[in-house]
């Protein structure tokens, strides 16, 4: 499959007084065309600014690195060019439902924008198409749901017109930033299997950003997980949970609530430690400080992204230890 | 079965009977339940009817004299009286309501026009832009209203316009404080990326999203500096400075007044009185605006 977007060794920076912070600190992810790569980390591990960046709608600075999207580089397009891949080609979903819309227009109103901005709609016509995408994402009523405005409609639906309008002008990459946090369950289930549908009928890829490993397991096809700003480990959505080969993931995995251990665990296993605050961080792996394997090396030395299988990519010194160990074996014998 | 039967019914007629409604609808609704400002609007709306029909419902000419009626107390004939040269007071003041709704609405456009767009300009963009124009206004700001237009008033000479003018200036601070300050908090809004995610440009989103969404306060202060600048105005006019005799400007009438206070009261008490009715009128109204557009906000 043809990649889609192409991000390579890409670094954010954010420039405070108290200094510079590295939001985002040479991550290079790819999507393929129709297919939903999932971003998972902690808050602050900068998932949302990679996906910001993409859009070039991140305050902070790029310092490095470079953004193809189908043969465009992003980062190097005038201001005008990239508002037309915004809303046509790239569009974003957004976290808070409540307020994402603007409470004084109307729902029709807000999904017509997209389409007389870049399709050049009449007004009669972009009302018509807002009804049909209503009709798409699953509003019941769609005729009547135009006319009223965003206070009357609830989390999950005002979601699924935030979907609508995204979808306007069916745009080939969907970054959703954490679309189900602001829903309750039985929402987050119907929102994400519509946007599954959606992918599967119009071939979009989806970039999914969210900390609810159980959104990754439903969606994704494959995963990057971050950590400090960097990617620890990306690899195939079965091979993450059935074989996680960084520790910061395996911790992550381990952290789930299981019915099944119950019990014999009384008590739920985390992580020791807090997120590091971005700026804060020193050499080294950004995860030793917390990690219960970290070694001397670990806290000096970054290690490097290695292919531990095929399609599974991992950034740790254990990797290279197993290596050494694996290469010791075979020379004694 | 049954009872799931009404339910459902019940259900149909929630839906059949609810409406659409828009933020503005809300707001009237909430607006007419408030005494206070209902009386406001009533003498606003009084106020502008004058002074739209004026020359049509003034029972004698404003500029006309009539040397066998001077100094006459309020009577069938001369309602208000009449003044030193003779002249009918109430048609007098009917079309001194010009001048003065005149005065405050021209004033006013002139601070929304220059003030709302520097604001705007300031909240939504920042940085070096937003510190040069509100250090700009604070120092407007710094100048006692009344002062300023003095100063403006004795650099541009009096007359009608400069007042006008003068009015218009020193409101501008005022609306472009408050414009930043609900820009500021209107752009961090998630609508406003959601917008900048779609492609809309910067013109696009201050227009579309950012001002209406910061409207309310605009319509609230607009109404209250309506009556400042009328106040403003009579002031300027009674030291002299705004609206030259024999122009039937409440604050001049009320100065020729002054010199018969004695002998012919109603002469400076009628415009007086008049000039409070009104400024009272718009700030009822103001006030109850406040309240209907923005239920939460307690001052």
């Amino acid at each position: 499959m043809e990649n889609l977007l192409e991000i390579k060794n890409l670094k954010t920076y954010f420039y405070s007084e108290n200094g510079v912070v590295p939001a985002v600190d040479g991550v290079s992810i790819t999507i393929k065309k129709g297919e939903t790569l999932g971003i998972v980390g902690e808050s602050g591990s900068g998932k949302s600014v990679t996906a910001l960046t993409a859009m070039r709608l991140t305050p902070g600075k790029v310092v490095e690195g470079s953004i193809n999207f189908n043969g465009k580089d992003l980062l190097t397009l005038s201001d005008e060019a990239m508002r037309k891949i915004r809303g046509k080609e790239i569009a974003m979903i957004f976290q808070e439902p409540m307020t994402s819309l603007n409470p004084v227009f109307t729902i029709g109103n807000q999904i017509a924008e997209a389409l007389k901005t870049h399709m050049n709609f009449t007004k009669t016509k972009a009302n018509e198409r807002a009804i049909e995408l209503l009709e798409l994402v699953g509003i019941p009523r769609p005729e009547r749901i135009v006319k009223e405005y965003p206070h009357q409609l609830s989390g999950g639906m005002r979601q699924r017109v935030m979907i609508a309008m995204a979808m306007a002008c069916n745009p080939s990459l969907l970054i959703a930033d954490e679309p189900t946090t602001a829903l309750d369950v039985t929402i987050q289930a119907q929102i994400l299997d519509l946007m599954r549908d959606l992918k599967k009928e119009h071939n979009t890829s989806i970039l999914m950003i969210t900390h609810d490993l159980g959104v990754v397991a439903e969606t994704c096809d494959r995963v990057c997980v971050m950590y400090g700003g960097k990617v620890v480990e990306e690899s195939d959505v079965h091979e993450i949970f059935n074989n996680p080969k960084h520790p910061y993931t395996q911790g992550l995995l381990k952290s789930i609530p299981s019915l099944i251990d119950s019990e014999e665990e009384t008590r739920l296993y985390s992580i020791e430690g807090n997120v590091p605050i971005p700026g804060t961080l020193r050499g080294g792996c950004h995860f030793a400080p917390r990690c219960e394997f970290a070694m001397n090396i670990c806290h000096t030395e970054v290690p490097s992204y290695k292919e531990v299988a095929t399609g599974h990519f991992s950034r740790c010194w254990l990797h290279e230890v197993e290596d050494e160990e694996v290469q010791n074996e075979a020379n004694i014998s | 079965m049954e009872i799931s039967e009404k339910v459902i019914s019940q259900n149909q007629n929630v839906t059949t009977t609810y409406e659409p409604r828009s933020p503005w609808q809300m707001m009237i609704k909430r607006f007419k339940k408030n005494k206070r400002a209902m009386i406001g609007l009533y003498i606003t709306v009084l106020f502008i009817i004058v002074a739209i029909l004026a020359p049509w419902i003034s029972p004698y000419d404003p500029y006309a004299y009539n040397m066998k009626a001077l100094l006459q107390p309020p009577s069938l004939s001369h309602p208000f009286g009449t003044d030193q040269f003779g002249r009918d007071v109430l048609s007098r003041i009917i079309h001194g309501s010009r001048i003065s709704l005149m005065i405050g609405m021209v004033g006013v456009g002139i601070s929304i026009l220059v003030g709302v767009s520097l604001g705007t300009i300031a909240g939504y963009f920042g940085g070096i832009i937003d510190s040069i124009i509100m250090r700009i206004m604070d120092i407007l700001l710094a100048f006692p209203g009344f002062l300023l237009a003095l100063a403006i008033i004795s650099i541009l000479g009096p007359n009608m316009l400069n007042v006008m003018i003068a009015i218009g200036i020193f409101s501008i601070p005022v609306f472009a404080r408050i414009m930043r300050s609900s820009v500021i908090s209107v752009k961090y809004k998630e609508f406003i990326e959601a917008t900048k995610s779609l492609g809309g440009s910067h013109f696009f989103i201050i227009m579309k999203h950012v001002i209406p969404n910061c409207i309310a306060p605009i319509i609230v202060l607009s109404t209250m500096r309506i009556a400042t600048a009328i106040l403003t105005a009579a002031g300027l006019s009674f030291l002299g400075l705004g609206a030259q005799p024999p122009s039937p400007e409440w604050g001049a009438m009320l100065n020729e007044g002054r010199e018969y206070i004695r002998s012919a009261t109603h002469l400076s008490t009628v415009p007086g009185l008049i000039i409070m009715l009104v400024v009272l009128g718009f700030n009822m109204l103001g006030d109850g605006l406040r309240d209907a557009l923005d239920p939460q906000m307690k001052i």
